[in-house]
This record gives structure tokens, sequence and C-alpha cells, in this order.
């Protein structure tokens, strides 16, 4: 393999960690403080992504459309935890799941009511559609190194949010021990709401980036989320840190593993497998993940 | 008095099954005999699921992986017998039944086996995530196998008779196989749930530490019963690409899992036979609601909303009310 095609991949699998990182935080807050295991994730993944391809279609700015469609995957998700979610946090997990997978037939099926059976194919942003040569003579994709970057900055933002604010406080302290927290006199409902609708805007965010690389249609959660979970298993339910380190592993294993199998003339079935054979592997010497979470 | 409604229950649905070939045909509606031979296919898996979830309280999200591998493993030994080239290039494939199933449900119970040696490792959440991403890492490996049609599937033709005795292409003949088998499975899973592995399966639902304090491995017990589910569920597998002559890697997709959770709760867990009236149930709406609207999840996913809400006990729990909600004493 060739130098320049490695760096290229490297920053693909990056790419890839990032938009895994956005999707497993959710995940994992709302795993770790209200204990809810949400299938639906990817829904919101989705939504983000139709959302963002229609506003722009229909204002023609970028700067306006992905606030507004982040915004409207919270404001979703926050209807959906109100209504619904909601009476499910007391429950066994079976439960949880069959809940959230029914909602999973609904959303799919919504955005194809909606947006209609066909993958909506969007153009990458004319602001960003270039190629960078980052090093001479390998020319790198800019919309690329900006997903990258917007995940980076989020991570830090996440970082900054639970280690350094009052509302970061709070949620470590949920996430320790609910019912003190809320002997202490604050609204546990609230905080749930909130950190829910701030999973959904991560989930959103992720979307809405991955729509012009990937395409946007029915269903484009349930992949994502699927190797979500395996980020999830690895790094350590309801743990942050352990979802971005395991997040950026699981993004270089998916990535490299579709290469290296054909360049060593190994079956090509193992492209699809290497995450799980990394995750079975994983869980044989630790079973709880990489950073099992305290309490 | 309620044991006895129950019974009652379950001995009319599985007398109209019985009936049913014999009603559709005086009625000349003999299409339905093989629509109900795929449901009780299912209803199979759905038992093999609840010995597990019902039972053990273990919420696998991978039981259609098992029911594909089981039928892959016929569709496989067919095609190299139709083709008369080699399995792996070492022994001849074959069309006879009577090895195809078991192998079917030796090669789908060691999958699970294997995987349950991890996934049981851990409980709760990481179970469900586990056993969902070892069923998505086998439909890959099913997508991705070219020389078996990979994502298009593979067409095949099976022996056509079982022992000798009844013919497949028979549609009344294979439907009282199929039907055989679901009793001998229910019958033999009843067993099972009664005896002393059965129990300590329920103690394990119920306190996996009390359990242990008691003095029972119950890693071995849980490994065991997440075997005979999965072997089950591949011997419904074997069973449906006979039924089908078409297998694609469509019916381990992780939905699928899902929906036999859906069949199982929505029946009742814990019963056995909830999640055969489960599966007819769920099939029979999955069959005739697009009739009346293309975009019948748009319904299909709020209902399981507000069955898991509000009607936990299921279609048997309804029909013949217990003091408990499962059953286990």
């Amino acid at each position: 393999m060739t130098v320049l095609l490695f760096i290229e991949q490297l920053l693909n699998s990056l790419q890839l960690g990032v938009t895994l990182f956005l999707m497993a935080a959710g995940l994992t807050l709302v795993f770790g403080i209200m204990n809810m295991v949400n299938l639906a994730h990817g829904s919101f993944y989705m939504i983000g992504a139709y959302l963002c391809a229609t506003l722009i279609q229909h204002t023609g700015s970028l700067l306006l459309s992905v606030p507004l469609a982040i915004l409207g995957a919270a404001a979703v998700g926050l209807v959906v935890e109100l209504t619904t979610l909601r009476a499910l946090y007391q429950r066994d997990h079976l439960d949880q799941v069959l809940a959230t997978f029914g909602l999973i037939l609904f959303f799919n099926e919504l955005v194809k009511v909606l947006w209609g059976p066909g993958a909506i194919l969007i153009d990458v942003p004319a602001l960003l559609s270039g190629r960078v040569e980052l090093i001479p003579g390998a020319p790198y994709p800019v919309y690329r190194l900006v997903v990258l970057a917007a995940g980076l900055a989020i991570a830090v933002f996440l970082w900054w949010l639970i280690a350094r604010t009052r509302l970061g406080m709070l949620i470590r302290a949920g996430a320790s021990n609910r019912t003190m927290v809320g002997a202490l006199g604050v609204n546990i409902a609230r905080l749930y709401s909130l950190v829910f609708a701030l999973g959904c805007a991560l989930a959103g965010f992720a979307g809405l980036m991955a729509g012009p690389i990937y395409g946007v249609e029915a269903g484009m959660g349930d992949a994502i989320l699927i190797k979500t979970f395996v980020v999830i298993v690895i790094g350590g339910i309801g743990s942050i840190r352990g979802a971005f380190v395991a997040a950026l592993i699981v993004g270089l294993v998916d990535t490299f593993g579709r290469i290296l199998p054909v360049l060593l003339g190994l079956p090509a079935a193992l492209a699809e497998m290497a995450i799980y054979l990394l995750m079975a592997g994983i869980l044989f010497f630790k079973p709880a993940g990489l950073f099992p979470a305290r309490g | 008095m309620a044991l006895d409604r129950r019974a009652i229950v379950i001995a009319v649905l599985l007398g109209a099954f019985a009936v049913l070939p014999l009603a559709a045909e005086l009625l000349d509606q003999t299409w339905y005999i093989g629509q109900f031979r795929k449901i009780l296919i299912f209803a199979i898996a759905a038992v093999s699921l609840d010995l597990i979830l019902g039972y053990g309280g273990m919420v696998c999200f991978g039981q259609a992986a098992f029911f594909g591998i089981g039928a892959y493993v016929v569709a496989i030994l067919s095609w190299h017998a139709q083709r008369n080239i080699p399995v792996f290039g070492l022994f001849p494939g074959t069309k006879a039944i009577w090895i195809t199933w078991p192998l079917a449900m030796l090669v789908a119970g060691s999958t699970a086996a294997l995987i349950g040696l991890f996934s049981l490792r851990t409980a709760g959440i990481h179970f469900i995530m586990i056993t969902l991403a070892f069923a998505q890492m086998i439909y890959f490996f099913f997508v991705s196998l070219r020389a078996y049609g990979g994502e298009d599937g593979l067409r095949f033709r099976s022996e056509t008779t079982v022992f000798g005795l009844v013919d497949t292409r028979d549609e009344v003949g294979f439907y009282y196989v199929v039907y055989a088998i679901l009793c001998l499975v229910l019958f033999l899973s009843w067993r099972l749930v009664r005896s002393r592995f059965g129990m300590v399966i329920l103690g394990v639902r119920e306190n996996e530490r009390r359990m242990r304090a008691l003095g029972f491995a119950t890693f071995p017990y849980k490994l065991a019963a997440f075997t005979i589910a999965g072997a089950v569920s591949g011997l419904a597998g074997a069973l449906f690409a006979v039924e089908e002559s078409f297998i694609s890697p469509a019916v381990m997709h992780w939905t699928r899992s899902g929906d036999l959770i859906v069949m199982v709760v929505l029946g009742g867990m814990g019963t056995l036979f909830g999640p055969v009236a489960g599966a007819t149930l769920f099939l029979l709406m999955e069959k005739f609601i697009p009739d009346f609207t293309e975009h019948w999840k748009l319904i299909f996913g709020p209902a399981i909303v507000l069955i898991v809400l509000f009607a936990k006990h299921g279609l048997i729990g309804w029909a013949a009310p217990k003091g408990t909600q499962r059953e286990g004493h």
C-alpha cells in the first residue's frame, strides 16, 4: 500500500470515527443517566439528514440549514421523550428495546411518506466541495476534512460541557446516583429531557454531515446504529471517554478492514465482519469494555 | 381454574391449526395452507426465542441469525448436491432431509454456543447489543458469500420427500410435517422448562446472584439454554428453506430478530404457546394490513409502543389470565 493511499484511508477512518462518536456520545449518555437502551437513536440521525437536505433545498443557505436541522432533530427527540420514552425509564430493558424498535418502524415509514421511498442525493455544499492537497500529490475532499474538524470540535465541546459546567456536573451526578440528585432538589425529569434532546441533536448533526457522503434514505440510521452499539460495547457503556477511544478504533478497523483483505488476498467476507470480530476479541478479555463506567 | 382455561385455549388453537388444511380445502381457499405453513415455521422460531427470552430472561436480539444459518445449511448442501460439486471440495452435498435438517440444527446450535460463550459473560443491555452485533456479523457474512448468491440469495432444490413418507411439494402433507414438528417442539420445551434444568433457568431469570449463592454454576445452564434455542431456531430455518426452495440473507436481517421478539411479547412471553399465537397474529397482520395501506408500519410501530406500555401480558394472558404474568412455579 502506498503512503498516499494510507494517509487518505487514515483520514477516512478518522472521519468515520468522529461520526460514530457523535452517535455513541448521545446513546451512552442516555444509557448512563436514564439506564435506557434506545434503538431509535439512529432515527434522529436520519431525521437530521432529511431535515438538512430539505432546508438546503428551500433556503439555499448552509449556515441557516445546519443549526435548524440540529434543532429540529432535538425537537423531535424532545417530543418522543415526553410522549413515550419517559414512561419507559422505569421499565426493564426488553420493554425499552421493543418500544424503541416500534419507533424505528414508525420513523422509517414516516420519512418514506413525507419524502418518498427513494434515496435523496444531496450535493456537498459548493463552499466545501473542492479538494485540498494536504501533502503534495494527495488531494483530499475539503468536505470530509470539515466533517472531521467539526466532529473533533464537538468532542471538545462535550468534554467541556461535562467536565466544566454546572449542567455537566448534574449529568455526572445523575449517572452516579439518580435518586440522590433528585433528593437534593434537582428537577430530574427536566435533566432527562435535556440530556435526551442533546443526544438527539448530536445524532442529527452526525446524520446531516453524513448525508452528502453516504446518501440520505429511509433506514440510513439503522446500519450506523449497530456500529454505534459496537463502539459502546467496546468503550464501556456509559463512558464518554470510552466512546471516543472506541469510535476511533472502530473507524480505523472498519476502514482498513475493507482494504486489507483486498490487498492481502483474504476473503472479502472479512471486510464487513472486522469490527464484530474486534468486539468479540475485546469482550473476551474485558467483558465490561475498555473503560467501564463507574457505579 | 385459570390453568384449565389456558389448557382449553391452547387445545382449541392447536386443534384449529390441525383442521385448517381440511377447512381450507372444503372452502376452496387452499392458498391459506401455504400461508399458515409459514406461520407455523416462524412459530417454531418464536418458541425457541421464548425459551431464552421468556424463561431465561436473556433478551437475544439475534435469533433470526440462527434461523438463517439453519436455512443456509439446507440450501448450500442441496445446491452442492444438485451441481455435484463437493462442499469446500471435501465432501459431497446432499439433498437428503434426514441429513440436512439435523445438520442445520447442529451448525445453528454450535454457532449459538460460540456466540453465547462471548455474549453470556455479560447481561442486560450489553447482552442485547452484543447479540445484535453478532447477528449483524453473520448477516454480512452471508451477504458477502458471492459463491452462494450473496445478497441476491440462492435458489436450490431440496429432497422432495420427508423420510420417504411425505412429499414436500404436497401442500397439505408438508403442512402436517411442520405442524407435527411444532407440536414436538412445544412438548419438549414444555418438558424442558418443567425439568430441574428449566427451574435453574427460571431461577437465573429471577435472581442470578442468588442462584450462584445456592451453589449453581449458572453459566453452563445459560449456555445450554442458548444453544438449544439456537438449534431449534435453526430447525425452523431448515423447514423454511425447504418451504421456499430459496434463501437470501434478508431472513436474518436484524429487523427479523426484532420481529421475533415482538411475536413472543405479543403472544405472551414465558408461556411457550403464547409465541405461537403471537407469530400467527403478527404474520397475518404483516400479510393483510398492506392490502389496506402501503404504509402499515406507520400504524404498526406505534401499536408496538402501545402494547409495551399498556398490554404486556400478551394474547395468551388476555385470553386466559393467570395469577402471574409469566409461568414457572
